[in-house]
C-alpha cells in the first residue's frame, strides 16, 4: 500500500493514512491496533471492500484501483480468505456448507478445491487440521458449536480453496489463553502448508511472538495521530 | 449447492427463520384465498347471471323499462307494470320472422315459489348456459289442466315427488291469504337442477291460471270440477309477457322496433343479452368494490413480507458482511433479499391457492344448491397461474426496498460487522 487515505466521507476525518506498507507472499504478518485505530477499515481496503480516495493498493501483484467494483468483489473472492472476531458463520448453513461456500462464489477456489480432492474432501481435511471432528461436525449448525469451534470453522473456510492473502481480524478475542494459542499454531500451519500470506489484526501485543514480523498500526497510520 | 448460490441461501436463510416465515406465509395465503375464493364467486355469479336464459331472441310485455321486464320475467323479481292482451301477443306471434313463442303468465305462487303459467313449448324452448335445454330428472311436462311441473330446488326445499298434490296461492308472497284450494295439482314432473331461477318455480298450463281465477282474480278458485273446467274454452284474456324466437335474429331489431311502437297496446321488447349487460351494469358495482377490497387484502399480505423482511435487516448485517467478505457483490446482497421476499409470497401464492380449491371443492356443491352459482373449473387454470405470478413478481418489487437499503448497509459496513 503506497500513499493510502482514506475517510468514510468527504466531509469525515481520514480514517486509514499511510505511505507506505508491504508484506511479502507466504509472511504472516502480526498488525497490532488499538480499538478504533482504523484496523477493520484497513482490512477492508486490503480486501477491496473499501476504496481509497488516495494512494495505491496491491495485492498478490494485483493493482487493486484499477479494477472495477466487479472485479475487486471477484478478487476477493478467488483470492482472500477472512476470519471476522466472533459470528463469523451463517446461522442457516451447515457446518460443511459455511466451509465449502467460497468455492460457490469462486470457480478459482472451486478448481483449487476440486485439485486437492474436491471440496468437501478438503473441507473434512482442513477442519481436521483444525482440530475438529470432520464428521462429527459437518451437518451440525453453527449455534451447537463453541466459539472456539466457531472459529476453527472460520479458519477452514478462510484456507479452502489456497487463497494467497488470509486476512484475520481479532480471531482470538473471544477465546481462552490455551485455545487462543493452539488456534494461531494451527492457522500458522495452514497458512505456511497453502503458501498463504497472513494479516493478523489484534490488540493484544501478547501474540506478536506468533508470527514472522509485528507491526503496530499507531507507528504506519498517521490518520490516527490527528485524531 | 448450486453454483449460484444466492437462491439456495434465500431459502436456507428463510428456513432458518422458520416461524416468522411461517406466519408471513400464513398470512399471504390467507390473503391469496380470499381473493381467489372472491374471483371465482364473482365470475360464477356472473356466469350464473349471464347464463340464466339463451336462445330467446326477444322477451316482450308491458312497456316498463328493460331491466324491470328482464327481472320479473326470467329472475321472477319484482312484478310486472301491466298485463298485455291475448290479442297482443296474436299478434307479435304471427308476425313475419317468428319462428315460436312462449307465453308466461305471473302473479301466483306456492309457498314462497313463483307459479309460472305457461305451455308444454317453455320446456322445449326455454335455453340456459351455453344452449342447454331444460331436462326432466321424472316425469314429463304437463298435458292435463291441473297438472304442474316443479324445479329442482321446490322439490329439494319442499320434499315433494311425483303424485303428490300442491295448492297454488293467489300472490308470489311467501306467506298467502288467498288460496286456490278447489283446484289443487298434481305433479307430473320435477326439472333438473339448472342453476337458474327455473329451479325455484312451478309451471302450470297458462289456461289452468285462467282456470282457477274464473271466479276473479282474488277468488279462491273456481267450483268448477276439472272436468267441467276442461270443456270449456280458457284461452286467456292477457298474460305477462312472452319469450320470442326468430327465424333468423337479423330481424331482432326490426321486430323490436316494431313491437316497441305497437298502436294498440303499449308493448316493450326487449333483447336478453342487451337487458343483461344493463342488469350487470348496475349489479356489477358492487362485486367490483369487493373485488378490489380483496385486492387490498392481498396488498396487506404483501405488506406483511416487507414488515418482515425489513424487521429482519438489522440483525442480518453481520449476514452481509460475512457474504461480501466471501466475495459476494452487492447485488448478491440485493438479490438475496428480493430472492427471500418473492420466495415468501411465492410459498404463500401456492398455499393460498391450495386452500381455495380445497375450500370450493368442499363447498361448491353446496353454493351451488343454496345460491344457484355453478362456481367455475375446480382445478387451478392461467388465471391462477398469472395471480400467483403478479403477488410474487409484486413482492419482488416491494422487497426491493429493503433489498436496496440491505445493499447501501453492505457498501458502509464493508467487513465490519456491527451489531
Amino acid at each position: 500500500m503506497s500513499d493510502v487515505a482514506f475517510a468514510y466521507s468527504a466531509r469525515s476525518e481520514p480514517v486509514v493514512s499511510l505511505t507506505d506498507l508491504r508484506i511479502e507472499t507466504a509472511e504472516r504478518v502480526f498488525l497490532r491496533g488499538a480499538s478504533g485505530s482504523g484496523k477493520s477499515t484497513l482490512l477492508g481496503l486490503i480486501a477491496g471492500i473499501l476504496s481509497p480516495q488516495a494512494g495505491s493498493i496491491e495485492v498478490l501483484g494485483q493493482d487493486l484501483l484499477a479494477m472495477n467494483a466487479t472485479q475487486r468483489d471477484s478478487f476477493r473472492a478467488s483470492q482472500l480468505g477472512v476470519i471476522f472476531q466472533i459470528f463469523n458463520l451463517l446461522p442457516y448453513l451447515p457446518v460443511g456448507a459455511n466451509v465449502t461456500l467460497p468455492c460457490r462464489f469462486s470457480a478459482v477456489r472451486a478448481k483449487a478445491a476440486a485439485e486437492a480432492g474436491g471440496a468437501d474432501e478438503e473441507a473434512r481435511r482442513l477442519l481436521g487440521r483444525l482440530g475438529l471432528d470432520a464428521d462429527a461436525v459437518w451437518a451440525k449448525r453453527s449455534t451447537d458449536l463453541s466459539v472456539g469451534q466457531q472459529q476453527r470453522v472460520a479458519a477452514a473456510r478462510a484456507l479452502i480453496g489456497r487463497p494467497g492473502l488470509i486476512l484475520a481480524d481479532e480471531p482470538t478475542s473471544a477465546l481462552d489463553a490455551n485455545s487462543r494459542d493452539a488456534f494461531i499454531e494451527l492457522l500458522n500451519e495452514e497458512c505456511d502448508a497453502a503458501g498463504a500470506a497472513l494479516i493478523f489484526v489484534s490488540h493484544d501485543a501478547g501474540l506478536a511472538d506468533h508470527f514472522n514480523r509485528a507491526l503496530d498500526l499507531a507507528d504506519i497510520n498517521t490518520a490516527m495521530e490527528v485524531v | 449447492m448450486a453454483r449460484f448460490p444466492i437462491l439456495t441461501l434465500a431459502l436456507r436463510s428463510i428456513r432458518n427463520r422458520a416461524g416468522t416465515a411461517l406466519l408471513t406465509i400464513l398470512t399471504v395465503a390467507i390473503s391469496v384465498t380470499l381473493f381467489l375464493t372472491v374471483e371465482k364467486v364473482r365470475h360464477g355469479a356472473r356466469a350464473s347471471f349471464e347464463n340464466t336464459i339463451s336462445g330467446v331472441d326477444l322477451i316482450v310485455g308491458a312497456r316498463s323499462s328493460a331491466v324491470n321486464l328482464l327481472l320479473y320475467s326470467v329472475f321472477q323479481i319484482g312484478d310486472a307494470t301491466n298485463n298485455i292482451t291475448w290479442e297482443s301477443y296474436q299478434a307479435v306471434a304471427n308476425a313475419r320472422g317468428v319462428d315460436w313463442t312462449v307465453p308466461i303468465s305471473l302473479g301466483d305462487s306456492h309457498r314462497g315459489f313463483r307459479v309460472v303459467g305457461t305451455t308444454p313449448a317453455y320446456f322445449e324452448r326455454y335455453q340456459y348456459g351455453q344452449q342447454r335445454s331444460l331436462e326432466f330428472v321424472s316425469g314429463q311436462p304437463f298435458d292435463n289442466l291441473f297438472h304442474t311441473v316443479i324445479g329442482a330446488q321446490v322439490a329439494r326445499d319442499l320434499g315433494y315427488e311425483l303424485g303428490q298434490e300442491v295448492v297454488v296461492a293467489h300472490g308470489t308472497g311467501s306467506v298467502s291469504f288467498v288460496e286456490h284450494d278447489s283446484n289443487p295439482f298434481t305433479i307430473t314432473g320435477i326439472l333438473e337442477s339448472t342453476g337458474t331461477p327455473v329451479d325455484r318455480s312451478v309451471f302450470v298450463g297458462l289456461e289452468a291460471i285462467e282456470a282457477i281465477h274464473l271466479e276473479g282474480p282474488t277468488g279462491a278458485g273456481s267450483g268448477l270440477s276439472a272436468e267441467e273446467l276442461e270443456a270449456m274454452d280458457l284461452t286467456p284474456d292477457a298474460i305477462t309477457a312472452f319469450f320470442v324466437g326468430l327465424d333468423t335474429p337479423v330481424v331482432a331489431l326490426r321486430l323490436q322496433r316494431q313491437v316497441n311502437t305497437y298502436p294498440s297496446e303499449p308493448l316493450q321488447a326487449i333483447i336478453p343479452g342487451v337487458a343483461l349487460a344493463q342488469l350487470w351494469g348496475i349489479v356489477g358495482a358492487a362485486e367490483r368494490t369487493l373485488a378490489a377490497v380483496a385486492a387490498f387484502v392481498v396488498l396487506t399480505g404483501l405488506v406483511s413480507i416487507l414488515t418482515a423482511v425489513l424487521t429482519s435487516l438489522n440483525e442480518r448485517r453481520r449476514e452481509m458482511a460475512i457474504l461480501r467478505a466471501l466475495g459476494a457483490r452487492p447485488g448478491h446482497i440485493f438479490s438475496l433479499l428480493v430472492a427471500e421476499s418473492a420466495g415468501l409470497a411465492l410459498a404463500g401464492a401456492l398455499l393460498g391457492t391450495a386452500f381455495t380449491y380445497a375450500g370450493l371443492t368442499a363447498f361448491a356443491p353446496a353454493i351451488e344448491a343454496r345460491f344457484g352459482i355453478l362456481l367455475p373449473a375446480l382445478v387451478p387454470g392461467l388465471y391462477d397461474l398469472a395471480i400467483i405470478g403478479v403477488v410474487t413478481v409484486a413482492s419482488a418489487v416491494l422487497g426491493a426496498g429493503p433489498a436496496w437499503r440491505a445493499y447501501r448497509n453492505s457498501l458502509a459496513d464493508g467487513m465490519t460487522i456491527r451489531v
